[in-house]
């Protein structure tokens, strides 16, 4: 990128005042010190997420990401990560068709901008949309866990949604483990579930049948939050693009506000990143 | 003289320096920097398919590494931060000043933190052991 920060300007010049001696507008100087006090926020939640899990006294496990998240839209069976991947795949599209939005305003190419603006917030929707799948299916849960009349965890191997009624005779359940505890079946597991002391099936903010309270309450809030600033980003883009169609940027001389929107939308990509890792993988 | 009506008040500044106005390339350069976005493209893409792969298999591919796979996947995830913020964020094209500006508090402020929630963590967590 040329432009005044890749020129070389003596010391005395650029700390002499009547100009900013980072050679960057106050908008974009601007944009970026409120990225970095976001980027703060989020580094607490996800410090408080790393204190929540790694401080976990015993007798509790924190969930495995690949075995909590195994669903994929339209599909039966399990694909661990999966649809997650998918996701962040969709983000990191989208966020380089931001930057080439940002290109296309470089060399003031209207067309160009307007496309690859219109692309980055259909990235943006299907985001929006796919972690609404996630928090969906998050809620209502895949495999219910049983507290039997003895103390012993078990889980099901298919949660009647909707309060369907149980069949006991194809009735089973996993003892211990979701998906590699020994499996009990028919109606004599039928009677053990009936007698069990507590049944969790899903997330709420109080229990959830993945493991810790926090678990579901940091997944909440860390994804929601993050969520939050999609949809910013995306109703950010939405008021770029609709300037940037009416030659507002045009006769302006110049499509730095591209560039600003940019500059969020990419650190919404960045969050991601972090969350990815930290929630999902590790 | 009669007051300024609103048109005729001009709030024009001719003392500040549009650098928006100088950022501008023309098309050879554009295919320069078009590259330089490809690049880092299916680089993030090849990094994060790898890491799906990782979180997906390592148990059969790396039994009982689970110390190293994890802080495989940390060090990918800066790879990939450096890349989205050097090169999306154009904060390597920008003066070194205001990359020290933006980098170092924050960076500061992340290994304090960093070395607050282990530290703390597992004093919570040996006391846990104690008292449970």
């Amino acid at each position: 990128m040329s432009g005044e920060a890749s020129k070389a300007i003596s010391t005395e010049v650029l700390w002499g005042g009547h100009r900013s001696p980072f050679s960057i507008s106050y908008g974009k100087m601007m944009m970026w010190f409120f990225l970095v006090s976001d980027a703060l926020t989020f580094t607490g939640l996800l410090s408080a997420y790393g204190f929540a899990r790694h401080a976990l006294g015993p007798g509790l496990e924190w969930p495995i990401g690949e075995e909590v998240f195994r669903s994929f839209p339209g599909l039966s069976g399990s694909y661990p990560l999966m649809y997650v991947a998918l996701m962040t795949f969709i983000l990191i599209i989208s966020s380089v068709t931001m930057v080439l939005a940002v290109e296309a305003g470089h060399r003031m190419d209207k067309k160009g901008v307007v496309k690859w603006l219109f692309l980055t917030i259909v990235g943006g929707l299907f985001f929006l949309g796919s972690q609404a799948f996630e928090w969906s299916h998050f809620i209502h849960g895949s495999h219910a866990r049983v507290t039997l009349a003895d103390g012993q965890i078990a889980y099901l191997v298919e949660n009647p949604h909707h309060g369907e009624a149980i069949d006991p005779n194809t009735f089973a359940m996993t003892m211990g483990h979701p998906l590699n505890g020994e499996v009990v079946k028919g109606p004599e597991a039928y009677k053990l579930y009936q007698s069990a002391i507590s049944v969790v099936s899903g997330a709420n903010m109080t229990e959830n049948e993945y493991g810790p309270t926090q678990y579901a309450n940091f997944f909440f809030f860390i994804t929601g939050f993050h969520g939050f600033h999609v949809t910013t980003g995306v109703i950010l883009n939405i008021v770029v693009l609709s300037q940037a169609m009416r030659g507002v940027f045009h006769r302006r001389g110049h499509y730095e506000r591209v560039e600003k929107a940019g500059l969020y939308w990419h650190f919404v990509d960045l969050v991601w990143v972090f969350v990815f890792t930290f929630f999902y993988l590790i | 003289m009669p007051a300024p009506g609103l048109g005729e008040l001009n709030m024009e500044r001719d003392d500040i320096i549009e650098y928006g106005l100088q950022s501008g390339h023309n098309e050879e350069e554009g295919r320069v920097v078009r590259k330089k976005i490809y690049f880092v493209t299916a680089l993030l893409s090849v990094v994060t398919a790898i890491e799906v792969l990782l979180g997906v298999f390592w148990m059969s591919l790396f039994p009982n590494s689970w110390h190293w796979v994890k802080w495989t996947f940390i060090m990918m995830t800066l790879v990939k931060a450096t890349y989205i913020v050097m090169t999306f964020m154009h904060l390597g094209d920008e003066r070194r000043s205001i990359r020290k500006v933006i980098l170092m508090p924050y960076g500061l402020f992340l290994m304090y933190i960093v070395f607050v929630i282990i530290w703390e963590s597992l004093y919570v967590h040996h006391t846990l052991r104690i008292f449970l």
